[in-house]
């Protein structure tokens, strides 16, 4: 308590006082999604602490970077557990994330005036995406600088900048040195500044709004939980078990190194994307070379592009003119959007 | 006034060419039945017809007559079916022909009928032995084709069942007094394995070792350089030993093949060394120096080969587990490499250059033991980690659980219904 006043003597904690006493969670039968942004921020926390750990040891160049990770791997104490969870993390991070996504779209939390808080949200996926795409490649090994460079390819066919796209991604023509130079800097410094620009943004937002109550149940009717303690501690129980899965994971099925990359080398057969934009790439796979007058993969990065864009505008199509949730034409789109990823991303995994 | 001219002047070439593309044994031979029609039917793909040579560049006359009289005149040089002697003459007036091989083919040898005069066929052939084979014999006549295309009788893969034709035919070589297994046993080899099975086109077959056009075969004293020539260090190896001037002298054949055999080259192991059917056995009786030498080394190369193993599925086992073992495993790739060079040493048949890899690759595959087992350690060191921490996790959870329940039961901290509630 004397921390508590020394510091409240200097600072002014009348808002982290005000959030303790006042700010509470509605307790529902959805309830259980609202540990979904928690968790995902959890997952976040560890990928900067293992981050920062890792970097320690990993030396982003072609000559060294395969090295450095099987350096991590076998001769840095827990080396092994550092890297398995950081990329255990990462994967895990993005699924949540999107079960975060689809939560908030099947309880109509994207409602005025939360619009702010989708957007940031729906750009912090993107985001986590980058982050993924980017920290593939960083190992060096032969499976990350194959799907890189399909990845990179899939960006030089959008439409117009393209090209442009792809060049500033590779740092060049193709996937190289200049690449995983460029990829580091994106992993440790451009994206992580943009996320907690963004994090801070949304769960700002998050407290200034509180937590949306679905449309089917009146606010005012709800019963309330308080969010310090009851709610943070039940996260907290959360936070736990996504540690021992974490742990879990790691320890019983440690992230593969794989072999170095060699540029020269012909890629391996079947060479695929992360599980996380398998769905696209499999259904990049299954449009026709032309569609008319249009070169399919463009057709279809094209869609891609429109479609992100309408999903991201979902504030604002799926609200009527009083800015009431339509509900069925959103849960509609919602099933049909979880389908297609489910669906696609098994089919793109088996075929 | 100008075109009339031009047209008169380009007139001959054009019935120069009509002439040049006539070929009146085609015409001929295409409309007979049998025998006679067949070398128009072959002779499409004929690498001479592909080339634009004709039926009479050989058999001679005229093929600018559809008169037989005169297409298949003698005074036009019509020559007719040539007979078997004069086959290797009449294809060497072209293919001795530098001048003009190099037309089609400048890098193409013309040595061929020199060497066919040096080998048995040839021999024989100028001895007035008319069914040893000539070069039609090999090459086919009508549908010859280049020795790379893989429908040649001279391609490599094919070139084992073309020579076996007339070698293993016990008829065609029962006069010669010659055996006629060697298709047989060569089909049982590695040689074969690697050339048929694997598709090896550098595989030896037949010519690799007995010569092509110089078809004899390698006599005592250089088998060792035949099989030498690939096998470049077990040659020398073997032309230092003790063995080189013993079995040079053997009669019935000697170097390699008093051990490996010379059609029937089958897979070396240390059977060969030691057991019933070691080769060391016909010379050398048990108990003798000899025969414990090669005891010996078959123990040490087996020993090694079994240590390497054993790693290489310790190893293999902590890979499954996810464990990071490449350098290890790239680590047995240099002990498999030293088992090779101990089964090159026992070329010399001297017990010391046999230990010295043995050495280097049983230093090699206990270091990799070493390494697998550890990893397996670590494994399950990983794995009481693992539930040591999950345990420590539950008890934290089961704990928040009790907090929350004891908040809870005081009351006080859940809102009404109907209380004021953020938006």
């Amino acid at each position: 308590m004397k921390a508590a006043s020394w510091l409240g003597e200097r600072l002014d904690l009348s808002a982290v006082r005000e959030l303790i006493e006042h700010k509470t969670v509605p307790v529902h039968s959805a309830t259980r999604w609202y540990y979904f942004g928690g968790i995902t921020l959890f997952l976040f926390g560890i990928q900067v602490m293992t981050g920062i750990l890792l970097m320690l040891y990993y030396r982003p160049t072609v000559a060294e970077a395969f090295e450095s990770v099987r350096f991590i791997m076998t001769r840095v104490e827990f080396g092994w557990l550092i890297r398995s969870i950081h990329s255990w993390s990462a994967n895990l991070l993005i699924f949540v994330a999107f079960v975060h996504m689809f939560s908030v779209v099947f309880t109509h939390a994207y409602r005025r005036p939360r619009e702010l808080t989708w957007l940031s949200g729906i750009a912090l996926l993107g985001l986590m995406l980058f982050f993924g795409f980017s920290g593939y490649l960083l190992p060096w090994n032969k499976i990350s600088y194959f799907a890189t460079k399909v990845g990179t390819d899939v960006a030089a066919n959008a439409p117009f900048i393209g090209p442009a796209i792809a060049r500033f991604l590779r740092g060049g023509e193709d996937v190289g040195a200049p690449t995983l130079t460029r990829f580091f800097a994106f992993h440790v410094m451009i994206l992580p500044l943009c996320a907690a620009a963004l994090i801070a943004v949304h769960v700002l937002m998050i407290q200034k709004q509180g937590m949306s109550t679905p449309p089917w149940l009146s606010a005012s009717s709800v019963r309330q939980m308080r969010f310090f303690p009851n709610f943070f501690l039940r996260e907290l129980m959360v936070w736990y078990c996504a540690l021992a899965a974490l742990g879990a994971l790691a320890a019983i099925f440690p992230w593969e190194l794989g072999e170095k990359a060699d540029p020269f080398a012909s890629a391996p057969a079947g060479i695929r994307p992360e599980w996380y934009f398998l769905a696209q790439f499999y259904t990049l796979k299954l449009i026709p070379s032309h569609v008319l007058i249009f070169e399919g993969e463009i057709l279809g990065i094209l869609g891609f592009g429109l479609l992100a864009a309408a999903w991201a505008a979902l504030p604002f199509w799926g609200v009527d003119r009083l800015g009431a949730a339509r509900t069925r034409l959103v849960t509609g789109a919602g099933i049909v959007m979880v389908s297609y990823l489910a669906v696609f991303t098994v089919l793109g995994y088996i075929k | 006034m100008r075109a009339p001219a031009i047209v008169l002047l380009l007139a001959p070439l054009a019935l120069l060419g009509q002439q040049a593309a006539k070929n009146s044994c085609l015409d001929c031979h295409s409309a007979l039945d049998g025998a006679a029609q067949r070398p128009s039917l072959l002779s499409k793909t004929d690498v001479h017809t592909v080339n634009g040579l004709g039926c009479a560049d050989c058999h001679g006359g005229d093929r600018t007559s559809d008169d037989p009289s005169v297409a298949m005149n003698p005074a036009k040089g019509f020559i007719g079916k040539p007979a078997r002697t004069a086959i290797p003459k009449l294809c060497a007036r072209c293919h001795s022909d530098p001048d003009f091989m190099r037309k089609f083919r400048p890098q193409q040898r013309v040595d061929q009928y020199e060497l066919y005069q040096t080998s048995i066929h040839g021999k024989r052939l100028a001895s007035g032995d008319y069914t040893v084979a000539t070069c039609i014999d090999c090459h086919s006549v009508h549908d010859i084709r280049q020795v790379k295309d893989a429908l040649a009788p001279v391609h490599p893969l094919r070139l084992p069942e073309t020579c076996g034709r007339c070698h293993a035919d016990s008829q065609k070589m029962a006069k010669y007094g010659i055996p006629t297994n060697q298709l047989a046993d060569y089909r049982t080899s590695v040689h074969w394995n690697a050339l048929k099975i694997r598709g090896d086109l550098s595989a030896p077959n037949c010519a690799s070792c007995h010569g092509n056009h110089g078809a004899k075969p390698p006599q005592v004293e250089s088998v060792a350089a035949v099989c030498g020539s690939c096998h470049v260090p077990f040659g020398q190896l073997y032309q230092k030993s003790v063995h080189e001037p013993i079995f040079s002298a053997a009669s019935g054949g000697g170097g390699c093949i008093v051990c490996h055999s010379n059609h029937a080259i089958h897979q070396p192991s240390t059977a060969m060394l030691e057991g019933p059917n070691a080769v060391c056995s016909r010379c050398h009786d048990p108990g003798t120096p000899g025969a414990n030498a090669a005891a010996q080394m078959a123990t040490w190369i087996d020993g090694l080969d079994s240590s390497l193993k054993q790693s290489e599925a310790v190893l293999t086992s902590a890979e499954k587990y996810g464990m990071e073992v490449s350098d290890a495993q790239a680590r047995i790739g240099d002990g498999r490499e030293n088992l090779v060079k101990a089964r090159l040493a026992l070329h010399s048949m001297q017990l010391s250059e046999v230990k010295k890899p043995v050495d280097a690759g049983m230093a090699i595959a206990n270091e990799t033991l070493r390494a697998g087992q550890a990893a397996l350690r670590e494994k399950d060191f990983r794995r009481w980690g693992l539930a040591v921490s999950v345990l420590l996790i539950g008890i934290a959870i089961f704990a928040i659980w009790l907090l929350i329940r004891r908040i809870e039961i005081k009351g006080g901290h859940w809102r009404d219904a109907g209380a004021p509630v953020p938006k």
